[in-house]
């Protein structure tokens, strides 16, 4: 599960909860790999990536260094910033951990990094 | 595919696509090129703005086989499905895609206006199925659908290339996605052809109105003869323009028409 994918991600599905986001991660496995980067992909994923929420995530997992704590003005032109964007949302993979509901504390286990979203006859 | 039984009616989608099926995804080069067909006609009817990278969804995404084309054409995608075999052949496939093992009928677990778009391949039937006492498939289409309209930008479409079992399940399902809020319709493509005939359900969230895209295999201008026998006699030069067009669309290679093409030709040639 990369990053940008559980910037998007919510429990809402779940009887109940309100809203659901974010997701807290518990991470045990993360891998980081090399992914083609896209710069004009980037600028475009911006506009619905809540910020915020990923950087809490990168420091969730230990990588959250480098990013800004807002995005920049002109963010589309700006590669340097990009690029970094790019790293922490492509590149980072969560492969072995949790993704836990900030409403009710259920657990969604993440594995070979494919999140189980499956839901419970009582959670529908 | 099997000729005869529909698969929902074997088993719940988790265990029809068990390992052995989901192998024949990678191994059969006639199921991958029906499924890449249909993805790509798909991907067509999204009518997304052009070379824009875009965010799409993937329903019942399984091997990845229409995820591939998706990242072919430059786009960025999320693959939902609910069978752990088929996922993992995507995996192994290594899919650019990010993979989500869940059901469509418990909604979309996405935060408000995430995608550009949504196909569905050969999925959406699936949902018209109980597998379960406690499964009631008119709430779970709506379920589906109303969160589905939610995570999509307004003006984005969604559209499901389908097998409907027969014409009240169609029903349901075109219902329930009115009553979540989508416009749009059905695209039947070669409505005459039992053989190539294909359903997509097109539908359009929000945004301004826009018209159903247009069927493949529909004669769209026709001379009074071919209006009164429904199709150009054969071997007439309507015919043949229409056989070339026909070829064209499935991507042969066809000599380009000229004023010599259909003509009456002498003897032996």
């Amino acid at each position: 599960m990369k990053l940008f994918t559980h910037n998007l991600l919510t429990s809402s599905i779940i009887k109940g909860v309100t809203k659901g986001y974010p997701l807290k991660i518990v991470s045990r496995k993360v891998e980081i790999s090399e992914k083609e980067f896209n710069p004009e992909l980037i600028a475009r994923l911006l506009s619905r990536v809540e910020w915020s929420a990923l950087c809490e995530a990168a420091e969730s997992v230990g990588h959250g260094g480098d990013l800004p704590t807002s995005v920049p003005e002109n963010a589309e032109k700006d590669e340097e910033f990009l690029r970094k964007a790019h790293h922490v949302l492509m590149e980072i993979e969560v492969v072995d951990g949790d993704l836990v509901c900030p409403e009710t504390g259920r657990q969604f286990p993440i594995q070979n990094g494919i999140p189980n979203m499956l839901l419970n006859e009582g959670e529908v | 595919m099997a000729s005869g039984r529909r698969p929902e009616h074997t088993a719940p989608p988790e265990i029809f696509y068990s390992d052995e099926e989901a192998r024949k995804y990678t191994s059969n080069s006639r199921i991958m090129a029906v499924q890449q067909e249909l993805s790509e006609r798909a991907l067509e009817l999204l009518a997304l703005p052009e070379d824009e990278p875009c965010l799409l969804l993937d329903l019942g995404c399984g091997s990845g086989l229409s995820g591939e084309v998706l990242t072919e054409s430059g786009h960025m995608w999320v693959g939902l499905d609910i069978s752990p075999a088929m996922l993992s052949v995507a995996q192994d496939r290594e899919e650019e895609g990010d993979l989500l093992l869940g059901d469509m009928g418990n909604g979309m677990p996405f935060r408000a206006g995430s995608f550009d778009g949504a196909i569905s391949i050969s999925a959406l039937q699936w949902l018209c199925n109980a597998d379960s006492k406690e499964h009631h498939p008119p709430r779970r289409l709506f379920k589906f659908f109303t969160t589905l309209y939610a995570v999509l930008r307004r003006g984005s479409r969604a559209v499901f290339q389908l097998y409907p079992e027969n014409d009240k399940q169609l029903e349901l399902i075109t219902g329930q996605s009115m009553r979540a809020g989508f416009t749009g319709g059905l695209v039947v493509d070669f409505p005459n052809s039992t053989k190539a005939k294909k359903m997509y359900l097109c539908l359009f969230a929000g945004g301004t109105t826009q018209s159903l895209p247009r069927p493949l295999g529909v004669e769209q201008t026709q001379t009074r003869k071919e209006r009164l026998w429904g199709k150009p006699p054969k071997k007439s030069r309507e015919w043949v323009l229409a056989k070339k067009e026909r070829n064209r669309r499935q991507g042969k290679d066809v000599r380009p028409d000229s004023k010599y093409t259909g003509r009456m030709r002498k003897g032996a040639f």
